[in-house]
Formats: structure tokens, sequence, C-alpha cells
């Protein structure tokens, strides 16, 4: 829908329009020491396959989420803010969906 | 309801109030009495004009407004189409700047965006983490060609209440006209004044479906969007549904008596499942303003639950509840507020008390929550440390 823009982001990360031109996707950190792919899976299962599986990554290392579910751009982000991960930045994938990187903290 | 002998309860008044009696006797009486066009000059046609104007008189007493700026509409979303556009046509020379929250009802947002579609420009104010708009940001996106302002007297997902006031002494200096969209607080809560239009719905306040109340402040320019008619003061057309408008006068009336004893009752329940849920469950956020809220209404996400599935174990035990969680909506998209506020959009589920809501029924949807959670969980195949 036409209506829907991201807040502002507390954080100020992040706060890229969901509709309308967005810049080219600058690498926003490190790469990831692990990458899951929940393309095709409906919310909550991204959030559920990347708390079960940011165990598998070093402490300080990033893990990043594939997903095309648009529900996971709040998600992963808010799910970080949970559970005090690090969400460090949001590439858009060129055949559609998401890159969500985070640092596992602890 | 209030049956404590059920195992479940009506936990989704934000959605719709269940009837109220005052509203059923009314409207019976009225369906009777008052069936003649209240447009004729003969004496039972006067009789419906004069039923329908107590009516008027009735909502205007309660919204602090005067009889004449009130008028009845086929609902709560036509009411707001209409002050929306027809104040927008009728700012037209001022210019075509719209302002309004992120989190407004889907019929602003929809009026906002048919709004730019037809070549005007729309400015949306953000929210922060608990859906509050700033009311400094508010004023700032004000301009001297924006034609009006609206902002919603609470939220009807997470029950957060704006800063209304502070948005009226703003565009008050602009002289930019506010549309508050009332519609979760008429009844419930008093409504701060300085608003230029304000719509509401007379389900929400256990009023009959198909009634909504429109009311534009004198000196507030406005131009009816719609074909010329002569009803309802030229604001609304077609035939007026007199027994509708007097029902929702009489409930009106009825439940902001009973609120003013058992608002705070109400809220106090809501205080224990703020506090409660949190405890219980593991992973979960409460969300929406803890103090500057609506009394009956509290919403919190469940991590890695589905709302769709949460939804409907809890419609299982009993419990009738709403979420804003994607799957529950036909849009297939998460709710247009949880995400302005960045919170979790899954596992959404939101409580609203009715008038009458019995304590002991919230004791016991707090005892059968905690394990509805977790079986969801584990069939999900959660496995979490």
């Amino acid at each position: 829908m036409r209506f829907r823009s991201r807040a502002r982001r507390e954080d100020g990360r992040h706060a890229g329009g969901a509709a309308g031109p967005e810049p080219a996707p600058q690498p926003g950190g490190p790469p990831p020491v692990l990458v899951i792919d929940a393309l095709g899976r409906k919310c909550p299962i991204p959030i559920i396959m990347l708390a079960e599986r940011i165990r598998e990554v070093p402490v300080g290392e990033i893990v990043a989420v594939l997903a095309d579910d648009v529900a996971a751009r709040t998600d992963v982000p808010a799910w970080c803010r949970m559970k005090s991960q690090d969400f460090v930045w949001e590439e858009t994938l060129p055949r559609g969906g998401w890159g969500f990187h985070i640092r596992r903290c602890y | 309801m209030a049956n404590s002998d059920a195992p479940g309860a009506y936990f989704d008044a934000a959605s719709t109030e269940p009837p109220h009696p005052a509203a059923r006797a009314a409207l019976l009486g009225a369906l009777d009495a008052a069936w003649a066009d209240p447009a004729r000059l003969y004496g039972p046609a006067r009789a419906a004009r004069l039923t329908l104007d107590q009516a008027r008189a009735k909502v205007a007493g309660v919204l602090g407004a005067r009889p004449d700026e009130v008028s009845f509409t086929g609902s709560g979303t036509q009411a707001v189409h209409l002050a929306m556009l027809g104040a927008l046509a009728a700012r037209r020379r001022a210019g075509r700047h719209l302002v309004v929250s992120a989190v407004e009802h889907s019929s602003v947002l929809h009026a906002a965006a048919r709004h730019e579609r037809d070549g005007g420009e729309v400015t949306t104010v953000g929210v922060d983490r608990h859906g509050r708009v700033d009311a400094a940001e508010f004023a700032a996106a004000l301009r001297p060609d924006t034609a009006l302002a609206c902002l919603q007297s609470a939220n009807h997902e997470v029950g957060t209440v704006q800063p209304v006031a502070e948005a009226a002494e703003a565009c008050r200096a602009l002289k930019v006209p506010l549309f508050v969209d009332a519609a979760q607080s008429v009844g419930r809560a008093q409504v701060p004044e300085g608003w230029s239009l304000l719509a509401a719905s007379a389900h929400k306040w256990g009023g009959p479906p198909g009634v909504g109340v429109l009311v534009i402040r004198k000196n507030t320019r406005w131009r009816s969007p719609l074909p010329e008619d002569e009803r309802e003061n030229r604001r609304v057309p077609g035939f007026e549904n007199v027994p509708g408008a007097v029902a929702a006068a009489a409930a009106l009336e009825a439940y902001r008596a009973e609120m003013a004893a058992d608002g705070p009752r109400l809220s106090a329940l809501v205080d224990r499942i703020r506090a409660a849920v949190p405890r219980a469950v593991p992973d979960v956020e409460v969300v929406g303003d803890p103090e500057r809220r609506l009394p009956h209404l509290v919403t919190f996400s469940c991590l890695y639950v589905s709302g769709e599935a949460l939804l409907t174990e809890l419609d299982r035990l009993g419990f009738a509840v709403s979420s804003g969680s994607s799957c529950t909506a036909d849009t297939l998209r998460p709710s247009h507020v949880l995400e302005a506020m960045g919170v979790i959009t899954h596992g959404n589920v939101r409580v609203s008390l009715p008038r009458g809501a019995a304590s002991g029924d919230v004791d016991r949807f707090l005892a059968v929550l905690p394990d509805a959670v977790a079986r969801l969980r584990r069939t999900a195949g959660v496995s979490l440390p």
C-alpha cells in the first residue's frame, strides 16, 4: 500500500523508505560468516531461523539472514533490539528480498 | 463479555463494543415512532425531525460541540472520508499539502493516498517506539500551504494517546484546520479541545452499526466532496437513519456515564495484563505507551509465534482478541502501526476490554496464555536456549 512508510528510527539506522527509489546498497560491515536462506518463508520463520542459528557464529562475527517477507524488515531489527544483538545493516537483494546483517554480541 | 460462567470472554472492544441495552431500547422505540421523512412538513415528519435533532444535541453535548456542528453519517469511515476530502476541497486555494501521522486508521491513510493520487502532497509524521507522535515534529510538518492536518485521538492498535491539544495549538497558530479521528476514544475519554473537524463511530461505544458522527466546527471551511444533497445540513447525502442516530445518542450518554466509573477499573485490569504477560511468557514485548494510553486496550507481541495461530488458539480457548500481525489481514502485510513503531509485527495480540469486563475473565486469560504460546512454539519446532 502506498501509505506505508518507515517511521523514524531512534538509532538513526536504516530509516530508508519502504517505497520509492533507494540508494545503491553500500556494504555496511564485514562479510557474514554464516548466511541463513529464509527466502520464501513467512515471518516468524526467518526470525526463528535467526534465533536458532546465531550461536553458530563466534561472538563479534556477522550472520546474514536472507528473507523476502516484508515483515522481516521490521522484525529483524526489532528482534535484535529485544535480544541485545547488533543490527548492522540491510541490503536489497538484486533478485528481490533483503539481506539483514547482524553481529552476534554474546 | 461479563459472563463469568463462560470459560472465555470477548476482549475485542476496539473492533466493536457489544451493543448497549440503551441502544437496543432506543432503536426499537425510534423504529416505531420516528420512521417518517424528517425533511417533510406534516406531523409524523416533524416528530422524526425533532427526534433526530434531540439525538444530535445529545451527541453534541458529549463532544462539547454545538448541535448544528454535528452530522450523522453511515459509518465512522464515511465520516473520516467526508471530513478530510471536504476540508481539502474547501481549502484548495490555501494549498494542497496534507499532514497525517504514520499510525492513523487506514481510512485516514487511504483518503490521504487518494489526495496524493489527485496531485496533492502528503507529509507523514512518524512515531516513537511507543507509537506516539512528537508534537514538535507534527508542528514542524505544517507549512503555509498546508490545507489540513490529521491526528487520531488515540491509536486503535496499541492504545497510545496522541498529543491532540499540542497539535491543535500549533495548527491554530498557522490557521490550519486539525481533523481528529476520535473513533477509539469517544465515550471512553474526553477529546481535548481545539480541533476543527472530528469523526467517530457509534458501534465503538455500544451503539448500532451503520452510524458515524462527523463534526465540523463553526468557521471551518468545508465543501462536500460528493454530489449535492440537502440532507444533514448538506453534509451527508441520503435519507437519514433516524433510529440509528437515536440509538447511537442513547448509547453514548449511557456509555460515557458508565465509563466515568468503569474506566479506572478497566485501566487497572489493563495494568495487570501489562505487568503479568512479560512475567508469564518468555520473549514477549508489551507495546504502546504505558501511561498515556486508552484505559481499556493493551497490545503485546510474542516472538516466534504467528499472530494468526495465536488468535486461533485463543479462540479455541474461548477468548476473542485481535491482532495486527500480517497473516490475520487480507493484505498479507504487517500492521502499518507496528511497522512505524519498529516493534515485532508477528505474534501480535490486542486485548481490548468491553464495558463490564470481569476481573475473573482477565485472570483466566492470563492463566491460559503462557501454555497457549508455549504449545505453538513447540509445534513450530522452536527449540531455543
